[in-house]
């Protein structure tokens, strides 16, 4: 019999995964990552604590603000800057990147000021950056959509000679979705030059992952034709390497790439989510201690690298980019009504044309004057 | 001038919009070698190669979301939908991706796509090979929506919807393929009639007859048949289904002061009653009396043997133009109609 056969359900063994900084920010060695991170040195290392700092402040922000009616939503991300941060650092910036709505710490390493973080989800825009700025797609918040854009991009990498890479970022519940699937199958089949990013944060809503995988999600890509690391996304230096060994093989014609992050969303879905309906504080708790950022600041106060001054430093940068969030969001201007015509197509459609002009009629009947006018 | 079956005029639009852009790539299942199930690509692999004439693997969804990000890239993605009824798993990427990705973006990014989709039914196909999804598409904004009837139209519309920056679903009746008319191949595009603007196909006083795509033949057969009672039918084809060319549309019903709407597609929600309702918005003072629907009945495209009793006819079109002259018809006598 010629079967393939999964040996055993390791869909939720947390710790069958490749690391270079284990819970208590010891640094372990690991054969296959550790060549990607011998650049790294304690400077490189500060600096990812200080991206990862970053985006946990403006996480923090994001939740307060929504709980104060300044946002509509917000989804949060804590919990998830090591795979975020990790990964984005590998990109070049003429890369381009497909996030979904989660991937905070990848528009904050892409480059997203202050008011691309909380104008989309105050409701003011769809999208606040222009894409091509920061080589970064809006949001997308189908899920498992962006995956096919990125394949889509990369086809175009490929038709143009050039040796960028496209990349796509989703979750463990869009890892069930047909597009995500759809995605492997074109990627693999024309060798695109794209890397997928599975973060597997445990949860889809209320659904744990074991409603969508039996198997590791990394498992998957090998079926495709694509190789695939699984590995500790709360472990920015191995989010860090293994997408700079997912970018290299990309770049150099290999075809996709695949990773599958195992970290864990320690918040909320969204700020309309109740997670104590779903899951138990026992297993907050455990994903507690395998913090992101305490690992790695862990890591530098063992090796005499973490001083206060930088501690100090870091903290008032987070001050200052939190405040720099919160002023975009309170200083936000809505459009003007008549706005919401824009853009819906780039050249002339007379149907909207001439309700826009009815709107517009309309509007003018609210302007001071009106009356005097008539 | 050359006389050219609809299915070739098609080719030679994608051969000349492919020549005039190499940004321009069209891509589906089995266009390559085989030329498409139909043969609309015969011979661009050849001619254009395999990195312009993509077979693709066997995902709508994959097709149409590549097509977003090869778009995204600065390419003008030309997909070709190998049935009607194969576009649905393709739904989600055109509606919330293509539609919608220019609105969200402020602009930014351009979907510059053409979904070319052979169309509707009268061929004797099995099934979801003969739907009429098009209200679907012209309910989304940010799509343009076309459907053509000859092959001068289909040569320029095609070139048009291509070079467009919006995504345009351009529908092709596969009734019409192997049809024949004349196209001049030399046509400049700077020169032609834009792609939203509708065409008179014949003009008449009595009623005002719109349709589009394969209907349009139909509709002529039914003014020329009309024509022995005395009765004069306008016949419109809209071409352009999002948007519809009302300047056009409401000028004859100022004129004739009756509308015949037909399709094959069902009626409920149909084009046809969005032309209804903005017709009587527009030209409620003009009107002599109620608009009439002559559409596909609202059922599933029923098999093979049966489409004929679907498709609505000459002799349903003709009793539909009674019906707003209130000449005898088959609804005379019956209440509530
Ligand atoms: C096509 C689609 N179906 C359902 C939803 C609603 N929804 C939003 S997020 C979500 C869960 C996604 O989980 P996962 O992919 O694991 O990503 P995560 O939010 O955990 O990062 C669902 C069901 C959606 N946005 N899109």
């Amino acid at each position: 019999m010629h079967t393939l056969t999964p040996q055993t359900d390791l869909a939720t063994d947390v710790d069958d995964v490749a690391r270079l900084l284990n819970e208590d920010g010891e640094r372990v060695a690991d054969p296959e990552l550790d060549r990607w991170v011998a650049d790294v040195d304690a400077e490189a290392l500060r600096s990812l604590y200080r991206d990862m700092t970053l985006v946990r402040r403006i996480d923090t922000e994001g939740i307060a603000l929504q709980r104060q009616g300044q946002l509509g939503l917000w989804a949060p991300c804590q919990g998830q800057e090591g795979v975020q941060v990790g990964t984005a650092r590998a990109f070049r910036r003429d890369d381009f990147v497909f996030p979904s709505y989660r991937e905070i710490g990848v528009q904050f390493v892409r480059g997203a000021k202050p008011a691309d973080f909380v104008i989309a989800w105050r409701g003011e825009e769809h999208s606040t950056y222009n894409p091509y700025d920061i080589n970064t797609a809006t949001p997308q918040i189908i899920i498992g959509a962006q995956s096919l854009h990125a394949v889509g991009y990369a086809m175009g990498i490929q038709r143009d000679g050039t040796d960028q890479v496209a990349a796509a970022y989703f979750g463990d519940g869009a890892s069930s979705q047909g597009d995500v699937n759809e995605a492997m199958v074109f990627a693999s089949s024309f060798r695109a030059p794209v890397v997928f990013v599975c973060t597997n944060n445990q949860w889809a809503i209320s659904e744990p992952v074991t409603v969508q995988a039996k198997f590791p999600i990394a498992g998957r890509a090998p079926g495709f034709g694509i190789p695939s690391l699984r590995i500790d996304g709360n472990d920015v230096l191995a989010s860090l390497a293994a997408m700079r060994w997912a970018t290299d093989h990309a770049r150099s014609g290999k075809g996709p790439a695949f990773i599958e992050a195992v970290t864990y969303r320690m918040g909320p879905h969204t700020t309309s989510d109740d997670p104590t309906r779903y899951r138990d504080k026992e297993e907050v708790e455990r994903w507690r201690r395998r913090d992101p950022i305490a690992r790695v600041e862990a890591l530098l106060r063992s090796q005499n690298e973490f001083g206060d001054d930088f501690q100090a430093d870091v903290a008032a940068d987070a001050d200052r980019l939190g405040a720099a969030v919160r002023g975009a969001a309170l200083g936000a201007v809505s459009r003007q009504p008549i706005g919401v015509f824009d853009h819906v197509y780039e050249e002339p459609h007379t149907g909207l044309a001439e309700q826009r002009e009815h709107f517009a009629a309309y509007l003018a009947g609210f302007e001071p004057n009106a009356e005097a006018g008539r | 001038m050359t006389q050219l079956t609809m299915a070739k005029a098609i080719n030679e639009g994608l051969r000349r919009a492919m020549a005039d852009d190499d940004k321009v790539l069209v891509m589906g299942e089995d266009i390559g070698k085989l030329g498409g199930v139909f043969r609309i690509t015969d011979g661009l692999l050849d001619e254009f190669g395999a990195k312009r004439v993509v077979d693709t693997p066997l995902a709508e969804a994959g097709i149409m979301g590549t097509a977003v990000g090869l778009a995204f890239r600065g390419y003008r993605p030309v997909v070709e939908i190998q049935f009607d009824g194969f576009v649905y798993p393709a739904f989600d990427q055109i509606v919330c991706q293509v539609a919608k990705l220019h609105y969200r973006t402020r602009g930014n990014v351009k979907m510059p796509i053409t979904i070319r989709i052979p169309w509707a039914g009268g061929v004797g196909a099995a099934e979801h090979h003969s739907e009429s999804p098009e209200a679907y598409f012209v309910h989304t904004s940010g799509l343009r929506v076309v459907a053509v009837s000859n092959p001068q139209d289909a040569y320029v519309m095609l070139r048009q919807a291509i070079a467009s920056d919006d995504p345009v679903v351009f529908f092709e009746p596969k009734r019409l393929y192997h049809s024949k008319g004349e196209v001049d191949l030399g046509a400049d595009l700077a020169d032609a009639p834009p792609m939203g603007l509708a065409r008179i196909a014949r003009e008449g006083n009595d009623v005002t007859l719109l349709t589009y795509g394969a209907q349009v033949a139909t509709a002529m057969d039914a003014a020329t048949a009309a024509e022995d009672d005395g009765i004069s039918i306008e016949v419109i084809d809209l071409r352009s289904i999002s948007p519809v060319d009302y300047r056009t549309v409401t000028a004859s019903v100022r004129k004739t002061g009756r509308v015949v709407v037909t399709h094959e597609a069902a009626r409920e929600a149909g084009v046809g009653a969005e032309l209804i309702a903005s017709i009587t918005e527009k030209c409620f003072h003009y009107l002599e009396a109620a608009p009439v629907r002559v559409t596909g009945h609202d059922i599933p495209y029923p098999p093979a043997k049966l489409e004929k009793h679907h498709l609505p006819d000459l002799d349903r079109i003709l009793d539909g133009v009674d019906r707003v002259l209130d000449r005898p018809n088959s609804l005379s006598g019956v209440v509530d109609q």
